[in-house]
């Protein structure tokens, strides 16, 4: 496509968020195809699936390095959830603990080359946010009825500073969808373009002869680098969008702080 | 359909290093994507992906909360519960220890109180006997001591009955010579004896 456009690039760096159909479908007029992020969703799935299986399977008093790796991401998420959104908030573990397996699963997949990033795409992340926001929401609704609502009202905040920090809180309340899934989906978005610009280069370089090839060197080491940081930058979304919706939960849970 | 399939796997395969046949399996199996140019963006795909979301998320969380966090839940509670108990039999082992050390320490102690005992006892014993032989020897110094200084003070005195004889004997004989008639016994001896004493 960029080819086409004449800018000359070599790569499309845009092209590894296309959603291909593999199996078209459609139920009631609404487009269901199987395409390569539902392919990817899946492999996800499966990914997360076996390890926990797998690693679980022998059930060892002293555990194999497999099974460690297993039971750290459990205390893990388990701490987090304990630290941000308190004790009475372990209920809500299964559910945290598969949002971040899911996301940090698809982030690191997504980092294997021909791999397509399930959370680069903005609906995805986005419809996990809003999963998010709209369960706490209607947790913090039934556990505190209208008292939820205090959450907009700071306490020890003076009556007419309210009139200002109110209307404020309830944006940045309503607006957390938004930053939430933002957040993950740049981020994705972000390296993974770099990362195509970089190998681009590469390519441009290689075309031009044995100074070129001189000259790939960099680009090439750049990619190596960044794939580094993309590996940090994988995990860490994945931490940062666990930790927030922990922290939304204990809002719900505690909307009193 | 099959063969449409395939050529849009290859197709993917493909994209690092795009060909004109690669942009063309691209257009052909995804027409709008070309238009609207960023493909996340592109509402086309939004439907399939939050059904696809929703069935392997949901998928997910089942498993995860009804196979595998129990199972892992049971596994960390068992070696917790295991290490908690362990803790606790050691601990007890140690108060056993503890216990034990003290019994040996009181055994020790009266061991040693009835070492010092019998030593005390015996020390007494030979002191005692010491005193006794030392006082049976000395009664027997005492005795010898005595006998012998009456057997000096007898042989001073016969010593001095001689000299006393001696010396009148003596007395007479110088009598004898110097006046040249003999002396009177009696009054040699008067004289003597008041000379001696």
């Amino acid at each position: 496509m960029a080819a086409e456009s004449g800018s000359g690039f070599p790569v499309d760096p845009l092209h590894q968020f296309v959603v291909n159909k593999i199996f078209p479908l459609e139920i009631g007029g609404i487009d269901a195809s199987f395409t390569n992020s539902s392919l990817w969703m899946i492999v996800v799935l499966g990914f997360v699936t076996a390890f926990t299986v797998i690693g679980m399977s022998r059930r060892s008093m002293v555990p194999g390095r497999l099974q460690s790796s297993v039971e750290i991401f459990y205390e893990f998420i388990a701490n987090m959830v304990r630290d941000n959104a308190g004790h009475d908030a372990q209920r809500f573990f299964p559910f945290v603990f598969t949002l971040f397996m899911f996301v940090f699963t698809a982030n690191i997949i997504g980092l294997f080359p021909y791999a397509f990033t399930v959370t680069s795409h903005i609906i995805v992340t986005f419809a996990l946010a809003i999963m998010v926001f709209l369960g706490v929401t209607v947790t913090g609704l039934i556990l505190h009825g209208p008292k939820f609502f205090g959450l907009f009202v700071p306490s020890g905040v003076p009556v007419y500073m309210l009139i200002l920090v109110t209307p404020i809180e309830i944006i940045s309340y309503i607006s957390r969808p938004i930053s939430h899934s933002v957040r993950l989906f740049a981020n994705m978005l972000a390296g993974h373009i770099t990362l195509k610009v970089f190998a681009g280069f590469v390519i441009s370089f290689l075309g031009a002869g044995a100074v070129g090839w001189a000259g790939a060197v960099l680009p090439f080491g750049m990619i190596v680098a960044l794939t580094a940081l993309e590996l940090l930058v994988a995990a860490l979304q994945a931490y940062v969008f666990a930790v927030l919706t922990c922290m939304y939960l204990g809002d719900a849970l505690h909307p009193g702080h | 359909m099959a063969t449409e399939t395939a050529h849009q796997i290859v197709a993917q395969n493909e994209h690092a290093n795009p060909t004109a046949h690669t942009m063309e399996g691209q257009e052909a199996a995804h027409g709008g994507a070309h238009e609207t140019g960023f493909p996340p963006f592109n509402p086309d795909s939004f439907s399939s992906q939050l059904i696809w979301l929703a069935i392997s998320f949901g998928i997910l969380y089942l498993l995860m909360s009804r196979v595998a966090l129990p199972k892992i839940a049971t596994v960390l509670e068992e070696r917790h519960d295991r290490i908690a108990d362990d803790l606790d039999q050691a601990e007890q082992f140690r108060s056993q220890t503890e216990e034990a050390i003290a019994a040996y320490e009181k055994a020790l102690g009266e061991a040693r109180d009835e070492a010092h005992k019998i030593a005390q006892a015996t020390r007494d014993e030979l002191q005692a006997e010491t005193d006794r032989q030392r006082q049976e020897v000395e009664g027997e110094l005492a005795v010898k001591i005595a006998d012998a200084e009456s057997r000096i003070k007898s042989t001073k005195e016969a010593a001095m009955a001689n000299v006393r004889e001696i010396a009148a004997d003596v007395a007479g004989s110088v009598v004898t010579q110097v006046l040249g008639e003999n002396a009177d016994a009696a009054a040699l001896e008067r004289a003597v004896d008041a000379e001696i004493k």
